[in-house]
């Protein structure tokens, strides 16, 4: 059942043309990592999925919903498609409990109690219950990290993005984000993952997409594509990143 | 010289009336402000101020006319911000009656005025606060699913409110003390009342001196509020 549907997705910055004429489908239970060197439009492909960035051309569909529909139906796809970002970004005047309640209760209508009932569940899934009355200054970058994987999967969403969630971390605290992730693979949750964690991506991921110059170069099985590059591009850009 | 202090004991009925009459001016005009200042402030923040024909295709109606409603926000602050508060509310109060037919009195100018004077201070306020808010903040509510006013709200308003408070501090004092400026229309605040006490007796001295002291308490009383406002809440 395809989750994700790019049909000729064109995204531009003024004249500058970051994605080119995409289109793939994603299906449920892919986990999906997409790497690429800087600049090559990795992000913004990830950011169009939920409509923080507009598309110029063609259409991405999440399920039925489009990006290009009326804002209520945009809000709806947003739902489907949690996010978690590179800097994190918690609230910071909620603690890491009120940061996990806030989306059953604001985006879901959920009651008081009930969120407060998930938000706990979803913080000991991160292995973070003991410290869910601080506040995100209080905790590490690792720990901030889990609390906004745990916020973005109280709102229930059908797919996860994750954008660089490690990047600004230090090497001994990637882990335990990763770890968290790898076990929301094997749940059968479907992620987007952008990513330089190669490691990941041959453990976990069940595809890889090279996005080189707006255009996806490789799409295939992670363990094919690492260890035997089909292209130069691909080989010389895994050994800048290994 | 000498300093009578019973020239102050008699004079401070009339100065404590319009100690009232100051404190409501500026209560309700930093009131009324607070609120135009928040609505011109969010709409400079967050609507664009110029047409985009992309915009316009998509939706024509919010295409033209959110620009347009920021541009007037945008004219409300440079007229308010470019002119003398003692020319807006000699505006108000005389030319206004001239070119249309509502005739108001002296209180209604002074509190409109402030109204509209702190109104345009405060929007530049808000505006520098919302924009001091991360933008990711804003993107992680969005990609909740959250309507824009939630997320403003919920969100970026709780942390925006915590940094405004210094520079709001700031501003209710400034328009405490432009109250002592509506002399000009007869109003009978506090400083019309020290100067015709002063007309009367003559004792400037007395007169002045309690009329700064009591302006000091004030100016110090809003410093204190707000200082303990911002020792209850976590600046962000």
């Amino acid at each position: 059942m395809s989750m994700v549907t790019f049909e000729h997705v064109v995204k531009k910055f003024g004249n500058n043309t970051i994605l080119d004429d995409i289109s793939l489908t994603i299906n449920k239970g892919e986990v999906v990592v997409v790497v690429g060197p800087s600049g090559s439009g990795k992000s913004t492909f990830l950011r169009c999925i939920n409509a923080l960035e507009t598309i110029q051309g063609g259409d991405i569909r999440v399920g039925k919903l489009s990006v290009r529909g009326k804002p209520a139906e945009v809000r709806e796809l947003r739902r489907e498609a949690g996010m978690v970002f590179q800097q994190f970004n918690l609230f910071p005047q909620l603690t890491a409990l009120e940061n996990v309640m806030f989306g059953p209760i604001h985006a879901r209508g959920m009651s008081n109690r009930q969120a407060r009932e998930k938000a706990i569940a979803l913080l000991e899934k991160v292995g973070l219950a003991e410290r869910m009355d601080h506040y995100p200054g209080e905790l590490s970058g690792g720990q901030q990290q889990r609390v906004a994987i745990a916020r973005a999967l109280a709102v229930n969403p059908l797919l996860m993005l994750f954008d660089e969630p490690t990047s600004a971390l230090d090497p001994e605290l990637r882990h335990e984000v990763l770890k968290v992730m790898k076990d929301l693979a094997e749940e059968g949750m479907t992620m987007i993952v952008v990513t330089h964690e190669m490691d990941f991506a041959r453990k976990v991921g069940s595809r890889l997409i090279f996005i080189d110059q707006g255009k996806i170069a490789h799409d295939g099985p992670p363990s094919e594509l690492l260890s035997n590059p089909p292209s130069q591009r691909l080989k010389d850009f895994l050994q800048h990143v290994v | 010289m000498d300093f009578d202090l019973s020239v102050v004991w008699d004079a401070l009925p009339s100065l404590w009336k319009g100690t009232l009459v100051t404190i409501k001016i500026t209560f309700w005009g930093l009131f009324g402000g607070a609120l135009l200042g928040a609505l011109a402030g969010v709409i400079r923040t967050y609507v664009p101020g110029w047409f985009s024909i992309d915009i316009i295709r998509q939706r024509p109606l919010s295409g033209i006319l959110l620009p347009l409603v920021s541009m007037l926000a945008q004219g409300y602050i440079l007229i308010v911000r470019g002119t003398p508060i003692v020319v807006q509310v000699m505006f108000i109060y005389f030319a206004l009656p001239l070119m249309v037919d509502v005739r108001v009195d002296g209180m209604s100018a002074a509190i409109a005025t402030l109204i509209i004077n702190s109104g345009a201070y405060i929007a530049e306020i808000v505006r520098g606060a919302l924009q001091s808010v991360p933008k990711g903040l804003f993107e992680a509510g969005q990609s909740m699913g959250l309507p824009f006013y939630k997320i403003l709200l919920r969100i970026i308003g709780p942390i925006a409110f915590r940094r405004m408070i210094p520079a709001l501090g700031n501003q209710c004092i400034i328009s405490l003390k432009d109250s002592s400026l509506f002399i000009v229309i007869g109003v009978a605040e506090l400083t019309r009342q020290g100067q015709e006490i002063m007309a009367s007796n003559f004792r400037a001295v007395e007169i002045w001196g309690a009329v700064a002291v009591i302006y000091l308490i004030l100016t110090g009383l809003i410093a204190l509020i707000l200082k303990t406002m911002e020792r209850r809440m976590r600046i962000l």
